[in-house]
């Protein structure tokens, strides 16, 4: 909105004020829909596409709001949350829930055990404070490793989640046994013109940022805010930093947990073992592209970010595949995309500690 | 094993040398229980992986040096000049041809590539100061996209090549999933091999001439170096006497230890040559340079020392030569995996260096040669401990990439922390 005030003072600084690559890409992005609408693509279709993917990725990309605002940097470590939010389904299916039971003990449990997590991962970051964006993700790569370990030597035994031979769990488990694909998303869902409106997901989405909107008005958000701004002063003015780097990388963990629950059932799929390896990397660049930089974020940036970056994604493939038939671009051009833009947001970071 | 540094065990208490060997120990132990419990591994398979590894492996470890020397951290952007060998290597093998000419070509073709990619991403490691390490990694991601836009798509729909052709894929755009190396295959391996037992014959027993002729005085120890006190240096000579004996015993009973893999010297040689010079640079101006920058990049630009320019030259080489070390990774392989042969590169090659106990700040190659061969022993033996103590193979592999992962997040945690709290203590 705040665009349409800042015309007057000429483009260049509007751009400045969006920032470039959001505006590079969201040129991008109307380009793709100009030309998948040139060539008759079916357009309700991509928008319900991107909708539903918007909306399942949306709270692993919230997830870097907190740690970024606290001066940790984008959460690189998101598998950490991932895998906590994997082992509560994993626990939930086990112990025989079905359903809206089973999602909602499991967003208990992924709370309790990211709070933990999300401790110990804060206590690491406070350690490594100047680095934390390399050890975090290795962090994030040893605990998806350790996490491939535990899921074969678990001594779970439920038939939704066993091989049929040996021991461990199957890659991916299906939800449709339990009742739960696609459970939050067909909540109140509707059609309007083709385009198919998955609400129960977009109002958890949105309940979830206006959390964290609230969060960050409160006492201690506004503390960990001023930590990551400048955490000299926030800690001359009595503020404990390092404590409220630690609050802010447990909702971090936290939301990154709910995240892959929200994923997983509007997926239909729980997927474990190496998939949540790269995850955090899409999630960063997705805020990336909404505006945000390697230490300011906002909700917004998360929402116009997660849409832009999946609707590029899905829009991308068909156009893709009919203009060079047989080529499958879409991945590629994902590639480029995501770790561009964290590299040209990793040479906006001042070096030094200062 | 005789290579194991000895020169730090002076004036040093025990504990001390542990603690700052710790990681190369406990790959050291992890290996030595793998023999204890795994049964499937004899000595000749054992042998024989390792240093076919080692000499796969070997120039792509070493690469990583220089940058380490320069302050760069570790260099997980080599993938990039992995991709410049195998561009090399792509553009070689589509004229069909093969051979020693054919992998001389490839160098050829490979270096000024490595070259301008290292540039380039010496220029970004340069704007994203203090932040190379991840940035290292991401950049390898991303030209992993260019990388994979090039060989699927521009190859093909924009530079014209046959239809036909057996590395085009059947469409006419993009080049299929593998490359077959036609005779670049052991082209260096096929130039001159010796049996395995031989070579050990001649190296130690070269080493222990040279150590008794040391310790008798009858040559004078290099300039500088310290007299080696203690029971050190007998412990070495007696390890080489031992393999003098064992080799000389495998050679006569042809035992089972002759089945070792030869030694392809054009391999050992190349590596050889690569110890030389990234040696030999550290002692000239440039390498004194990469040192000061290294250490401080104030007081290396205070005094007149180009920083930026010196970390992209450190960058290029350490490009330059991964990219070098990738084709005779490959040419040991056989097939081009075009899409992902290179992918995990970098961090099999950090790993390694870190397993050797090199540090962020800290490298030699000391450290890439043990490394190499220790991490390479893990990676053997995980999958044999996992079967031969929970019954799954799967566990063990899954638990080596766990150990690489590891390994670089526990150098990487250690070394910052140790770092912030001496700021702390001197602020």
């Amino acid at each position: 909105m705040s665009e349409i005030v800042e015309k007057r003072s000429g483009i260049k600084d509007t751009i400045n004020k969006i920032g470039l690559p959001t505006v590079i890409i969201a040129c991008f992005f109307i380009f793709l829909l100009v030309v998948s609408a040139v060539i008759k693509l079916p357009l309700a279709t991509l928008l319900s596409d991107m909708l539903k993917r918007g909306g399942m990725n949306g709270l692993l990309v919230l997830a870097m709001v907190p740690s970024i605002q606290s001066g940790t940097g984008p959460n690189f470590a998101l598998p950490i949350g991932i895998e906590c939010g994997l082992f509560a389904i994993v626990c939930g299916i086990q112990f025989g829930f079905t359903g809206m039971a089973l999602i909602l003990f499991t967003g208990a449990l992924a709370i309790v055990l990211a709070t933990i997590a999300g401790y110990i991962y804060g206590r690491l970051m406070n350690a490594v404070k100047g680095s934390e964006m390399a050890i975090a993700t290795y962090t994030g790569f040893s605990i998806s490793a350790v996490m491939c370990l535990a899921w074969l030597m678990v001594p779970f035994n439920s038939d939704q989640m066993r091989w049929m031979l040996g021991d461990g769990l199957r890659e991916t488990i299906q939800l449709d046994g339990v009742g739960a694909a696609g459970i939050i998303n067909n909540f109140l869902s509707f059609e309007v013109a083709g385009l198919k409106i998955p609400t129960g997901l977009l109002l958890v989405f949105a309940l979830f940022c206006f959390i964290v909107w609230v969060f960050f008005r409160t006492k201690t958000g506004i503390a960990i805010s001023a930590g990551g701004i400048n955490p000299k002063f926030a800690l001359a003015s009595g503020l404990n930093t390092d404590r409220n780097r630690i609050i802010a990388n447990i909702l971090s963990t936290i939301l990154g947990s709910l995240g892959i629950i929200l994923y997983s059932q509007s997926y239909g799929y729980v997927q474990i073992y190496n998939a949540p390896l790269m995850m955090a990397f899409p999630a960063v660049a997705a805020v990336l592209i909404g505006g945000a930089t390697a230490s300011r974020a906002k909700v917004s940036h998360v929402i116009i970010g997660v849409f832009l970056f999946q609707g590029i994604l899905t829009t991308a493939m068909p156009v893709a595949n009919e203009l060079f038939a047989g080529t499958d671009l879409s991945e590629t051009l994902r590639m480029i995309i995501q770790n561009g833009i964290i590299l040209y947001a990793l040479t906006q970071v001042k070096g030094g500690n200062d | 094993m005789v290579k194991l540094d000895n020169k730090n065990t002076e004036k040093m208490s025990l504990y001390t040398w542990v603690m700052n060997n710790l990681v190369t120990l406990i790959f050291l132990a992890f290996t030595l229980f793998g023999f204890l419990v795994a049964e499937g591994v004899s000595a000749d398979y054992f042998l024989t992986e390792i240093t076919s590894r080692l000499y796969r492996n070997g120039i792509l470890v070493l690469s990583l040096i220089i940058p380490v020397l320069a302050g760069l951290g570790l260099n997980f952007g080599i993938v990039i000049g992995a991709m410049a060998g195998q561009i090399a290597i792509a553009i070689v093998r589509f004229f069909d041809m093969g051979g020693l000419g054919g992998l001389a070509l490839t160098f050829i073709i490979s270096a000024p590539l490595a070259a301008i990619f290292g540039y380039f991403t010496g220029i970004l490691y340069n704007k994203t100061r203090g932040q190379e390490m991840i940035a290292s990694l991401i950049v390898g991601f991303f030209a992993n996209g260019l990388y994979q836009f090039l060989f699927l798509f521009v190859v093909g729909a924009i530079i014209p090549v046959p239809k036909g052709h057996p590395m085009i894929m059947p469409n006419g755009i993009g080049i299929r999933m593998s490359i077959d190396m036609g005779t670049l295959k052991y082209s260096l391996e096929n130039i001159l091999e010796v049996p395995f037992m031989w070579g050990v014959l001649v190296v130690a027993g070269v080493m222990l001439v040279v150590m008794l002729l040391k310790r008798f005085n009858v040559i004078k120890a290099k300039k500088g170096s310290k007299r080696q006190v203690g029971i050190m240096p007998w412990v070495n000579m007696g390890l080489c006497a031992v393999l003098v004996v064992i080799s000389i015993h495998a050679i006569v009973t042809n035992s089972n230890l002759m089945l070792v893999k030869k030694i392809p010297i054009g391999t050992v040689v190349i590596i050889l040559l690569v110890c030389l010079f990234t040696e030999l640079i550290m002692k000239t101006k440039l390498g004194q340079d990469f040192r000061s920058v290294g250490q401080n990049q104030h007081i290396a630009e205070v005094s007149g020392i180009n920083v930026d320019r010196t970390r992209i030259i450190a960058t290029i080489i350490s490009t330059v030569l991964a990219s070098w070390g990738m084709i005779i990774y490959l040419q040991n392989m056989g097939t081009l995996s075009t899409y992902s042969a290179h992918t995990n590169i970098g961090m099999f090659a950090v790993a390694s260096l870190l397993v050797g106990g090199a540090s962020l700040s800290k490298a030699g190659i000391k450290n890439a040669i043990v490394g190499a061969v220790l991490f390479n022993a893990m990676f053997i033996m995980s999958p044999a401990i996992g079967q031969a103590v929970f019954g799954q193979a799967l566990l063990g592999e899954y638990f080596r990439t766990f150990m690489m992962y590891g390994v670089i997040g526990v150098a990487l945690g250690i070394y910052v922390w140790k770092n912030n709290k001496q700021s702390k203590t001197t602020l």
